[in-house]
């Protein structure tokens, strides 16, 4: 059995009978097969309208096969455990079709361990978290009485297993905790949305964080000030960095766009496009972080990768398939979900913090915009690096403070040219979500329209 | 399933004999393909199957239960009215509806899942090949799935229905690339089971390859507020997002402020505006006989001569309301719990034409096609694919994509002309909840809305 250290403690589970046995009867069909299996349950408590609303109990599997026959691949997946046999029926059937396989799967069966799971996580009881969530809405509430809050606590556990006929072989179990809070405040024709939330493999015990942070965005928005327009100095808030700038960002170091040469970085590994205080990492080691893990979804060995090195452009992303065709080793970068082949993809995003405070930015910047939160980002050519979203939460500022929230307003530009020289980088870095920590950053100028 | 009579004795019995106001079930089995291309080159050809089931039962609140393991389904009940049990106090109570026993195959023209994989494979090849002849594209992707689902829903109100339905689904796009410069174009298509719906884009396919090497050639727009014409497909966007999700009564019906603003008879916008949700309007995306709660299927009108006359429920919604269901309550799959979405979503016709819209705009913008659409309710963005200049009342150069952004309180206002043309757009997918995507269709003739708000350069 392949597991990180000390199995049972870390919750590595032994290879399920199932799994073993469908390999084995892949491998007499075919030349090469894998078996991708991934079990998983959570229990979210669900809040509406400032109640718990409701309480449930999913169970979920799924397993995917993926043989290699006279070449080329062949794909099958089922959540229907009873008849393994049309798996690999499928699979056949599919592989005359299937794209000429360039991968060999890895052999791979000790990995150095990465803490994902955390057994309090998994026996936390769901009395505790519908507990826990009303707390932090009532807090909630009693700052901002005109707010209706809505959220969710949950909690998860999933294990995934990677089994191959080389011999590879891994499987985990992670745990996921996480609390989410979203408030809304109408007034008249005026409508505020704040939000905020965090998820951890280990319990979210302590909401204050959380709470606090909403709190500080109600007590920045009550009033409506008029957005500054024309090419404006920004702040990108860790929210609003992943919001606008993360995705354009991160498309152009999938291996993928590199190899069919869409991705505006081909060919410009090794030099600087970036400010060379910006630094990009892609860690799955890092302890307890929700995107963290030991392997790949290919049961790759996972390790801390360098994707920006003081604004060099660094490594790009790859899974065992896309790295054959560029004739690379693959990053461990695979993901895949149950029904689908794997695609190159980060784990944990990492940009180191910068020398400036986040104070210091806002007295800097006289007249200008903090982008806390966007809407719409993400709907436009990304994969040009391009950003272009209206300003869900947004606040302007005067003389380094904030004097209110803006609306009915846009921002758009290029990621590339935002961050070929930028203004400063927070000193503190924020983890947004579970799987990404990053400062704020601020630009010298992007493109502001408002109405 | 293997033995539906079966289930049937196994669903009743499971949920006979436990302390709720109201148990449902539901069971479900899909099979399905995927096709994937990047560039030339096939990526994946892949084939899937599942079964999955889950239960809701109402005590104080709701308590609800997935699994794909089909075993022990009582237990599994007993599990849901503890979760509900959980909840406490909570006054929820559901709109009466009459118990239906019913059972509806899928809607099938031409079926999907009946094609065999070669053919499929060089209709594929076919449109990768026709993207690739275009000089200047860098790279294209074609995706390819389709679907078929079963589903049993049964409840304690004695309510039986097994429904089936038939998805397919093809979305192309292309990339030019010059120098640092990336540019892509795109095409979506959906049909409730007729898979001739896709066997003939191959015009479109060559059209949307021109668009992304031309596109890279394309001046940006200047951010700022214009006068803008929406094609159909844009426009279906626009009113999914601008209206439709407002509409859906979950997201008002347990805030006073927000119920205080969706008052019936409210006017929104001009008489000339009428939008209409309906699952009943037949032969689209997000047709159906039955929503995921057992209610029939109906046509909703949402706006009517401007004024607010209508809302798409759930039970739940429509009890709290004091409205009627409109069996709008969708689950995407037996892992999720029904919430209130739409299906079929559009502005009905006006009696403006297209060159009457462009006539008289001195400087404007023409949108086209669609990247998406997301709304906060106030706030809302949709995104095009492409925009043209408008100068003098004539359409002019190719311009970039372009982020539009609106509000609700004004932008219905200032839509001022509809045209008479009514597309629907089969191709999107709407997400809500964590369920994503939903098949829904959208349309709208073209329409002209001004002083709307666009991203772009300074």
């Amino acid at each position: 059995m392949a597991s990180g250290g000390n199995g049972k403690d870390r919750g590595n589970p032994a290879i399920d009978p199932f799994v073993e046995a469908l390999l084995e009867r892949a491998m007499k069909v075919s030349a090469a097969a894998e078996v991708f299996h991934v079990r998983h349950r959570d229990e979210p408590v669900i809040f509406e309208a400032n109640r718990l609303k409701l309480v449930e109990s999913r169970e979920s599997a799924g397993v995917a096969l993926r043989i290699i026959k006279d070449g080329k691949i062949g794909f099958s997946s089922t959540s229907d455990f009873r008849d393994p046999g049309k798996l690999v029926d499928k699979a056949l059937e599919m592989s005359p079709f299937g794209p000429e396989a360039r991968l060999e799967f890895p052999a791979h069966r000790d990995f150095s361990p990465v803490d994902v799971y955390d057994e309090e996580t998994a026996s936390f009881p769901v009395e505790d978290m519908a507990e826990l969530g009303q707390a932090a809405v009532d807090r909630l509430v009693r700052h901002s009485p005109d707010l209706t809050c809505d959220g969710t606590v949950a909690k998860g556990v999933t294990t995934l297993t990677v089994l191959n006929s080389s011999g590879g072989a891994a499987s985990y179990t992670k745990s996921v905790f996480s609390v989410f809070l979203h408030g809304t405040v109408v007034k008249g024709e005026d409508m505020l949305l704040v939000s905020d939330g965090k998820s951890w493999c280990r319990p979210i015990q302590d909401t204050t964080e959380i709470v606090e942070s909403i709190e500080a965005q109600l007590d920045l928005s009550r009033t409506v000030a008029q957005a500054p327009v024309g090419d404006v100095p920004v702040v990108f808030s860790p929210r609003g960095f992943v919001g606008a700038l993360l995705s354009p960002l991160m498309a152009g170091f999938s291996g993928k766009a590199v190899l069919q040469g869409v991705s505006p970085l081909v060919g410009k590994q090794g030099q600087r496009l970036i400010d060379e205080r910006f630094s990009l990492w892609d860690d799955p080691t890092v302890a307890y972080a929700t995107g963290s893990r030991m392997c790949d979804d290919e049961g790759m060995p996972a390790r801390k990768l360098s994707l920006v090195s003081s604004g060099t452009i660094g490594t790009f992303l790859y899974d065992l398939q896309s790295a054959a065709q560029a004739g690379v080793e693959s990053t461990a970068s695979a993901h895949r979900g149950i029904s689908s082949l794997p695609s190159p993809g980060s784990s944990v995003i990492v940009v180191d913090g910068g020398d400036t405070s986040y104070e210091e930015m806002l007295r800097d910047m006289g007249t200008g915009l903090v982008v806390e939160r966007l809407l719409g980002a993400g709907q436009s050519n990304i994969l040009g690096g391009d950003f272009n979203a209206n300003v869900l939460l947004g606040y302007r500022v005067e003389d380094g403070r904030v004097v209110g929230r803006v609306k009915n307003t846009v921002i758009s530009g290029n990621v590339y040219k935002v961050l070929e020289n930028v203004r400063a980088i927070e000193k503190e870095t924020h983890w947004v979500g579970g799987s990404i920590r990053t400062p704020s950053l601020y630009a010298h100028s992007v493109s502001v329209s408002a109405k | 399933m293997d033995n539906n009579g079966n289930i049937r004795d196994r669903i009743q019995d499971a949920m006979a004999g436990h302390d709720a106001r109201y148990i449902e079930i539901r069971v479900e089995d899909v099979e399905g393909s995927q096709i994937r291309y990047r560039g030339k080159e096939l990526e994946e050809i892949g084939h899937s199957t599942g079964v999955g089931g889950c239960i809701r039962a109402l005590v104080g609140g709701w308590g609800f239960v997935s699994f794909n393991d089909l075993d022990g389904l009582r237990e599994k009940v007993a599990t849901a009215v503890r979760n509900a049990r959980l909840v406490g106090e909570k006054d929820v109570s559901l709109a009466p509806v009459e118990p239906v026993v019913d059972i509806v195959p899928p809607v099938v023209v031409k079926d999907p899942l009946a094609v065999p994989l070669h053919d499929k494979k060089s209709l594929l090849d076919q449109y990768a090949e026709t993207v690739w002849r275009v000089p200047g594209v860098t790279t294209s992707s074609v995706r390819y799935g389709d679907s078929r689902r079963n589903r049993i829903f049964a409840t304690s109100e004695g309510t039986y229905i097994e429904q089936g339905q038939v998805d397919v689904s093809m979305h192309l796009s292309a990339a030019a690339r010059d120098g640092g410069e990336v540019q892509q174009s795109s095409l979506s298509l959906g049909s409730n089971g007729d898979y001739s719906f896709v066997e003939t884009l191959h015009g479109d396919a060559e059209a949307m390859a021109h668009r992304a090497v031309d596109l890279v050639k394309a001046p940006q727009v200047k951010g700022g507020e214009y006068t803008v014409v929406l094609d159909p497909v844009l426009a279906g966007v626009f009113i999914h997002e601008a209206f439709g999700h407002l509409s859906e009564a979950d997201h008002v019906y347990e805030n006073q402020q927000l119920r205080d603003i969706m008052v019936m008879g409210r006017r929104f916008g001009g008489p000339h505006i009428n939008v209409v949700d309906g699952a009943a309007v037949p032969g689209l995306r997000g047709s159906y006989k039955y929503d995921s709660e057992g209610v029939p299927s109906t046509k909703t009108y949402l706006l009517r001569e401007g004024s607010l006359v209508g809302r798409l429920h759930s039970r739940e919604t429509a009890a709290a309301m004091g409205e009627v269901p409109t069996g709008n309550a969708r689950a995407i799959s037996s892992q999720f719990p029904p919430i209130v979405r739409m299906t079929n979503t559009y502005i009905e016709p006006g009696d403006s034409t297209f060159e009457e819209m462009i006539s008289d705009i001195k400087d404007g913008l023409y949108v086209r096609n669609w990247y998406g659409g997301m709304t906060t309710m106030e706030q809302f963005t949709f995104s095009a694919g492409e925009s043209f200049a408008i100068r003098n009342g004539k359409v002019e150069e190719l311009m970039r994509p372009v982020l539009l952004s609106g509000n609700l309180f004004t932008t219905l206002e200032n839509l001022d002309a509809i045209a008479d043309d009514l597309d629907m757009n089969q191709g999107g997918g709407c997400g809500k909840g964590g369920q994503s995507p939903l098949p829904v269709s959208n349309g709208s003739p073209h329409i002209r809305i001004q002083k709307c708000l666009i991203g772009g350069t300074a």
